[in-house]
């Protein structure tokens, strides 16, 4: 479980999160959702310890991040796993030494145990074969793959992803999602899904917080955040007028149901 | 104050760098890397420059020394010296600020944009130490050995460049090259070669590390590297000539 007590960040004047609290379930998928600029990155950022916030605490199943020694904080960090928005691979490297770097770094896993390891999260998600290739030989939704094989190599507690389809096709997003989620009940981690991608929150959002001008505006979940009353939210999710259209056929199609049940 | 801002970011980036290691082994390999990049990489320009250098000092050394009263050897002290004391350190390290500081400077920026950077500091890496550290000591290992090189290449491009134009023959140049050397000067050569390593390679690191923005800040990052290590190699050039000789 991660919890965010009363955070606060600025930057020079322009203050992005204004006492932010939220509360990350264990085994469940997390999204923070919210328009561009609403602070859902930099809440992020703030959360895997890249930014310091100003004011209030990140807490890690009890752990609080800033009273953590530099050693106590580098062993959270191994258990932290995270795909970035552009992948951040190593551009040097191929896709299997990617991967191998975090086993390299901290483990003394012999070199036969470390292959197998790669060979088992690459089959996770379903890169077989594609160990010898560099980055730039591959599509954007593989690198988003390899990113998320990286990510769980070192077997992490927590999983961040910060905006994981971005630039991808609907079909690979779903794919995408599909293992994010999988990922989440397979190792019971506690994952965070930066997004702002509607096809997303309706496949794996379990727990959806949505941001507004750096405030929570709105929490529930995925069967919830339709028929939510919150103008902000609607404002965001019903963007276009196909999608006010859907949301007004659905709702009469809610009423008919509901009265063939009284009937 | 914009200047003091820099230079304490700079000082702590370089105390930033000295942590434990996470893996000895991963740092060593990177720091062999990096001396392969460095030193390999550079050796053809340093090879092409050297040579040059010492036939263009000779020749025009010669030109300027028409004097029936200056013996012929009087040149070869005149290159060796001029190549030991300042064209090998200074005009080699100008040069490599630019091929190795670039390399450094865009190299780390790319990494910060691209969040590879980000990446490695949520794996728990130290970024300073694993990707500074090992570019600062490969330099300071590298780089006097090439501007050593270089004023092997300068001295023998002059001796040959004499030879070959009739200025003086190899054995009066032989003879020029081993009158009134001091040793001193290999010494003084030595310290510049080590302070420009660090200029080098710590200032084009300072600037690749802290590059915010996209590929245009990167490339102007990559050049205002250059450009500055280029000018803190002059003034150390001045204040070491000035504490030293």
């Amino acid at each position: 479980m991660i919890e965010v007590k009363n955070v606060k960040k600025s930057f020079g004047d322009k203050t992005i999160l204004h006492d932010v609290s939220l509360v990350m379930d264990t085994g469940k998928c997390n999204l923070i959702i919210g328009s561009s600029g609403s602070g859902k990155t930099v809440l992020l950022k703030c959360m895997v310890g890249l930014f310091t916030p100003d004011q209030g605490n990140i807490i890690y199943d009890g752990k609080t991040m800033s009273a953590l020694s530099v050693d106590e904080k580098k062993s959270l960090r191994q258990q932290i796993g995270m795909l970035f928005q552009g992948s951040a691979l190593f551009d040097s490297m191929t896709v299997e030494k990617n991967i191998k770097f975090p086993l390299d770094m901290f483990t003394t896993l012999s070199h036969g145990e470390k292959m197998k390891k790669v060979d088992e999260v690459l089959a996770r998600v379903n890169l077989q074969g594609a160990n010898r290739k560099f980055p730039s030989e591959i599509s954007g939704g593989m690198k988003k793959r390899v990113g998320i094989a990286r990510s769980i190599v070192l077997n992490p507690q927590y999983l961040f992803c910060d905006e994981p389809n971005s630039g991808l096709d609907p079909q690979t997003s779903l794919v995408i999602d599909r293992l994010i989620s999988d990922l989440t009940k397979e190792f019971n981690i506690t994952t965070v899904v930066v997004t702002h991608d509607m096809n997303s929150v309706m496949e794996i959002g379990e727990h959806i917080f949505y941001m507004y001008q750096g405030l929570k505006q709105w929490e529930g979940n995925n069967k919830e955040i339709i028929y939510s009353k919150d103008e902000k939210l609607n404002e965001f999710i019903f963007a276009s007028e196909f999608l006010q259209d859907a949301k007004q056929m659905r709702m009469i199609d809610d009423k008919k149901d509901e009265q063939a049940m009284v009937r | 104050m914009r200047f003091f801002t820099k230079f304490g970011e700079y000082i702590l980036m370089l105390k930033g760098m000295f942590t434990r290691p996470e893996n000895t082994k991963i740092y060593w390999k990177e720091l062999m890397h990096q001396c392969v990049e460095f030193g390999i990489g550079s050796l053809p320009i340093v090879v092409i420059i050297s040579l040059f250098l010492g036939a263009v000092t000779t020749v025009q050394t010669a030109y300027q020394l028409v004097s029936p009263l200056v013996t012929k050897e009087t040149i070869a002290v005149i290159v060796r010296d001029s190549i030991i004391l300042e064209l090998s350190p200074t005009v080699v390290s100008i040069v490599l600020a630019g091929v190795i500081g670039s390399k450094i400077a865009s190299e780390l920026g790319n990494m910060r944009v691209s969040e590879q950077i980000d990446a490695l500091e949520i794996m728990g890496i130290n970024t300073k130490a694993y990707l500074i550290l090992p570019k600062i000591i490969a330099a300071l290992l590298m780089i006097p050995c090439l501007i050593t090189l270089s004023a092997a290449l300068g001295i023998w491009g002059g001796r040959t460049a004499a030879d070959l134009s009739g200025i003086v023959s190899s054995d009066i140049f032989d003879i020029g090259l081993r009158q009134n050397f001091s040793p001193f000067n290999v010494f003084f050569a030595l310290t510049k070669a080590y302070t420009f390593a660090f200029v080098i390679s710590s200032v084009p690191a300072y600037y690749g590390y802290f590059v915010t923005g996209g590929a245009l800040e990167i490339g102007r990052s990559s050049t205002t590297s250059v450009v500055v290590s280029c000018i803190l190699i002059l003034i150390c050039d001045y204040a070491l000539a000035a504490l030293l000789l």
